[in-house]
């Protein structure tokens, strides 16, 4: 039987391809010289691709997940941590099912290079992998240097960014606890697109909650670059006016040009400059690092663009690029949600290309986003989005997603099973 | 005949089967499996890969829930007669075969 037909055909017969396969597929550490797939980074995008690429092959087509961290931490639910009522161990999800039970081979290391033409890529610890097919899914880097004085402030751990959940949440929480009451908590937005589009408002409300409850003369200031509140607009500054007068302010068309770390001083390109106990600053984003020296990032030099259908790249074949560190098509969030849904679309087009299959025509991507105005109390914000064959890009439906009516408990229940349901399905 | 013999002949059967097509209704096959699949993993996000929640999930398991109850509650929430915090939102976007495609697949994904 040729290859081909073994994966059709184990396709046909679900469940014994999975059962026969599984034997003795999950090493962990061990350093191919070739995969048919390999994975770059194992956030919500990366994780989800290769458990995927594994379950819809029927465990036959081996995939090798490059992801420096030993762990998953995940950046939705880490304002809480922020705020107080969640902890790092809430956040954190252990790589061992992603091997353990679907067999992806995870080799702990970053990626120092990729070569399109010979299709390789090479590990910062010297070794070269060859693929058929490679995944980036390598998130944002923040672009310290567009701020002047930002890059040693954070450095220092100073100025925290904590945009990429791990040790800088803990920190900004310890900052936090370590403020006198009275102090003031300054986070800057930078312009859209950047990654969570309502992340930055529902961390400012965690900590105002927390200010509200523990530190009640203290107070929150948003400085936004934008016009006005990117996501959830209506609901997050009815919700400040109800339950944060006096604590949080926000102040659109605030764009940070410096920083002094030494006066804690935020400086801007038209307004006075802005003193705080506890500075957040976020600069501009892109693709994530190894993207941008891959010569990936084809758009503004910020971003990378991809053939959406597949997600392969506009820039090298063979290499398919997902998650926040993609162009997008118009309304669609960098979000956690889409990077899951991204990792699906991305692994069922590989799975066809390596099968000799066709990719489905019409695929779609659906994203919800809930954010905590509270510790109890949440809005979502919902989008699906098909794929329009004729523009090739993808298309919100008219009449589809929409927002809560207004923040509720119920939702807060649901977006912590949403936490618990995602990670369990890009992980487990 | 004991349970894995039995088990033993039934998969023979399945791959005699799959033998038995042509090439290219073999492919066809495979490929519209794969597609549905990858359709109803879209649900997952929320609802669990292959339908199944984790424990204590206040959001619905979908796995092996009966193709004509879902496609009727599916289609209830994108009409506004069965209210929800964001299945209407969601549904509004799905056309109705993939609302078929995706009840199809829960209802016959075993518990």
């Amino acid at each position: 039987m040729k290859r081909r037909s073994f994966v059709q055909a184990s396709m046909a017969l679900g469940s014994l391809g999975a059962l026969s396969s599984m034997v003795g597929c999950a090493s962990v550490g061990r350093v191919p010289e070739k995969a048919r797939v390999v994975v770059v980074g194992g956030g919500y995008g990366g994780a989800t691709a290769a458990k995927y690429i594994r379950m819809l092959s029927n465990y036959q087509i081996d995939v090798t997940l490059v992801e420096p961290n030993s762990a998953f931490v995940s950046c939705p639910i880490s304002n809480l941590v922020i705020g107080g009522s969640k902890t790092m161990a809430d956040i954190t999800t252990p790589y061992d099912k992603l091997s353990g039970k679907h067999g992806v081979n995870i080799v702990r290391d970053y990626v120092a290079s990729v070569d399109a033409a010979k299709k390789t890529i090479t590990l910062a610890s010297g070794p070269t992998i060859r693929y058929d097919k490679l995944v980036m899914s390598p998130g944002i880097d923040l672009m310290f240097n567009t701020i002047e004085g930002l890059k040693e402030a954070n450095t220092s751990g100073q100025i925290l960014q904590a945009w990429k959940a791990g040790p800088e949440t803990l920190a900004l929480r310890q900052q936090l606890e370590a403020m006198e009451d009275g102090g003031v908590y300054a986070i800057s937005i930078p312009e859209a697109p950047y990654r969570c589009p309502p992340g930055p408002y529902e961390r400012a409300s965690q900590v105002a909650n927390y200010f509200k409850q523990h530190k009640p003369k203290s107070k929150v200031l948003i400085l936004d670059a934008n016009q006005d509140v990117t996501s959830k607009g209506p609901l997050f500054k009815k919700f400040w006016a109800d339950n944060y007068k006096g604590i949080l302010d926000y102040m659109p068309q605030h764009k940070v040009i410096a920083v002094d770390a030494k006066t804690q001083t935020l400086k801007f390109d038209v307004q006075n400059d802005v003193k705080a106990h506890v500075l957040n600053v976020l600069p501009d984003m892109r693709a994530g690092g190894i993207a941008v020296q891959s010569n990936l990032a084809n758009v503004n030099a910020r971003w990378c663009g991809v053939h959406y259908q597949t997600f392969e790249s506009t820039q090298a074949k063979d290499i398919h690029i997902i998650g926040d560190a993609i162009m997008i098509a118009p309304l669609m969030p960098k979000s956690g949600h889409m990077a899951n849904s991204h990792g699906k679309v991305t692994a069922a087009a590989i799975v066809a290309q390596l099968s000799d299959m066709p990719v489905n025509p019409e695929p779609f991507l659906s994203n919800t986003c809930y954010s905590f105005v509270n510790d109890k109390l949440v809005v979502h914000v919902a989008s699906v989005h098909q794929y329009d064959a004729k523009d090739k890009i993808y298309k919100t439906v008219p009449g589809s997603g929409g927002v809560s009516g207004a923040p509720n408990a119920l939702e807060g229940v649901y977006a912590w099973n949403w936490a618990q349901n995602i990670w369990a399905d890009s992980l487990m | 005949m004991n349970t894995t013999s039995l088990y033993t002949a039934r998969v023979l059967t399945a791959i005699s089967m799959v033998a038995s097509f042509g090439v290219n209704a073999q492919t066809t096959t495979a490929a519209a499996q794969l597609h549905n699949r990858a359709t109803a993993a879209m649900c997952a996000n929320c609802h669990g890969t292959d339908g199944r929640t984790t424990e204590g999930s206040a959001i619905p398991a979908l796995v092996g829930m009966p193709k004509d109850y879902m496609v009727l509650q599916l289609k209830a929430f994108k009409d506004g007669t069965r209210p929800a915090t964001v299945m209407h939102q969601i549904t509004k976007g799905l056309t109705d075969a993939q609302i078929d495609t995706i009840s199809s697949y829960y209802a016959a994904t075993k518990r």
